[in-house]
């Protein structure tokens, strides 16, 4: 990676820095092409990096990542119960490099927020005008006693797709018949809030054909949930007795697990399963936190309006890693978030004024091929955070052909998004 | 569904120091909440929980509004002889629960 260095330059960012707030309401630096870092290719920062480019051709864009390619967690609740292929779950970033984006194929080590330069690992910088944090999660090993990255390799999180997903897989097809599947739910914050009942329900769809003595217990440290009353509708409809869940208040909260012989405890209960999905406490991806654009929550907080990190100055964070309110972690919240974004920027260069984003997302889960539901939500800036201004959920009664036509919508939204963020 | 949900060791030696659980599940309304036609929504709290070890008191708290709903209590002890815990939860409008657990201490 071609970097230039100028002494003088660099002199002029610091005293920028320094007056922080000034510099982030100035077109900066417009005598160049203005250049935009992305650091990390997801749905959100594939779909920022894009909308740079198509609102501002003149924009020097990079996309900084380091997998050749995006392995997408959307649908692959259903690559675990094997009715579907991790194949289908992954894209390239061909397309988006087509459309003149520098693809920095390599993981950024260190970021320097007053010399705007993002540092890699092989010794080379990269100068920006404006950096984008697109990092997603990082599973915090040191939340859950006993919960380490080796553990994870014996208890998986599939909370990444990828070689989770497909580990997660291979366990529950290995499992006899009338093994127990234990299904470990963090607290909030956590990526994609519905995904773990969508993933009990698909698990026992598998467990239903293949496995019928089998059964799942979710053990969960929230009482509440998304979308609650329809999975516990869809569970009783068409997987009666075979899901149990232990929420909070019934002293579900997983407080130590124990890798070597599978236990799962909790303050009341102690639990040995032939399947262990333990999914951990979550914060914001590892670089958010080395930039100093993450709290001591271990999340980002921003501006609402530009996605402009709060703590760091020409910084934005968008998607999973952000605090974003009322918004939940989701792809289609982090696409929607990443174009907002880049609206944002592309303004702010160009020093025209900014309208408050208004953003969509939708979430689907899939509980049976064929059966389907959703909640789709518009999301605003209110009081300096992200507050939900409609909200639509599937209705609670509803024919099997509105589930099945949800089911195909989910499908649809799902090819949308990705053709729309990967090309 | 179980309101008190208690963890109590089975089994400890003498002297051991030994952690109990107790989690009561209730609502904890703190009387200083009011509905949407501006009526207060009256208190309805835990005010106290004891523990009892083969009939002597060995832990007892008294509790206020501030506390969160599905009170979450944990505390220790010294495993001192065989016998019985009892717990006890007493609330607003003559709320009163009861759990109880054996030991064994050898």
């Amino acid at each position: 990676m071609a970097v230039t260095r100028h002494q003088t330059r660099r002199d002029l960012v610091r005293a920028a820095a320094v007056a922080a707030a000034a510099a982030l309401a100035c077109p900066a630096f417009a005598q160049a092409a203005p250049r935009v870092a992305v650091i990390g290719g997801g749905f959100g920062g594939a779909a920022c990096a894009r909308a740079l480019r198509r609102l501002d051709v003149g924009l020097q864009v990079t996309l900084i990542e380091p997998s050749k390619t995006f392995t997408a967690c959307p649908f692959s609740n259903e690559v675990i119960a094997g009715l579907r292929e991790l194949s289908l779950q992954q894209f390239t970033y061909d397309k988006i490099a087509a459309e003149g984006i520098t693809i920095a194929a390599q993981a950024a080590a260190k970021i320097d927020v007053l010399a705007r330069t993002i540092g890699f690992a092989d010794g080379t910088t990269l100068s920006y005008d404006r950096l984008v944090l697109a990092p997603g999660i990082d599973m915090r090993f040191d939340a859950l006693p006993g919960y380490d990255e080796a553990a994870a390799e014996r208890m998986p999180h599939a909370w990444k797709a990828g070689e989770q997903t497909l580990l997660l897989r291979r366990q529950i097809e290995a499992v006899d018949d009338g093994g127990l599947i234990v299904i470990a739910v963090p607290a909030a914050p956590l990526r994609c809030p519905p995904a773990p009942y969508e993933r009990a329900s698909l698990i026992a769809h598998y467990l239903k054909t293949k496995k019928p003595r089998s059964k799942i217990l979710v053990l969960d440290a929230k009482d509440n949930y998304s979308q609650q009353k329809l999975f516990e509708n869809a569970w009783k409809e068409l997987y009666p007795g075979m899901i149990e869940r232990i929420g909070l208040s019934q002293g579900g909260r997983v407080t130590s697990v124990n890798p070597a012989t599978n236990e799962i405890v909790t303050d009341f209960g102690n639990y040995t399963a032939a399947v262990a999905n333990v999914i951990p406490p979550q914060r914001a991806g590892r670089i958010a936190e080395i930039a100093g654009a993450a709290d001591r929550t271990g999340w980002c907080p921003i501006d609402p309006v530009t996605f402009a990190s709060k703590l760091v100055p020409n910084v934005h964070v968008i998607g999973d890693a952000c605090i974003a309110g009322g918004i939940p972690k989701s792809a289609s919240a982090a696409s929607a978030q990443g174009k907002a974004c880049a609206a944002a920027i592309v303004n702010t260069l160009a020093g025209r004024p900014l309208d408050p984003p208004r953003l969509d997302g939708a979430c689907y889960n899939i509980v049976a091929p064929g059966y389907g539901f959703s909640l789709k939500g518009i999301y605003q800036p209110k009081d300096d955070q992200y507050a939900e201004t409609d909200v639509t959920t599937s209705p609670l009664d509803a024919p099997p052909d509105v589930r099945q036509l949800e089911a195909e919508q989910a499908a649809d939204w799902f090819k949308t998004l990705t053709v729309d963020t990967f090309g | 569904m179980p309101s008190a949900l208690i963890n109590v060791p089975k089994r400890a030696k003498r002297g051991d120091v030994i952690e109990i659980k107790t989690l009561m599940s209730h609502i904890m309304e703190t009387g200083y909440r009011h509905t949407a036609s501006g009526s207060v929504v009256p208190r309805d709290i835990i005010t106290s929980f004891a523990c009892r070890y083969n009939g002597a008191e060995i832990f007892r708290a008294d509790f206020f509004p501030a506390i969160a709903a599905n009170p979450f209590i944990t505390f220790f002890t010294t495993a001192t002889e065989s016998g019985k815990l009892d717990f006890e939860w007493i609330g607003d409008k003559g709320f009163s629960e009861t759990a109880s657990a054996s030991i064994t201490v050898e």
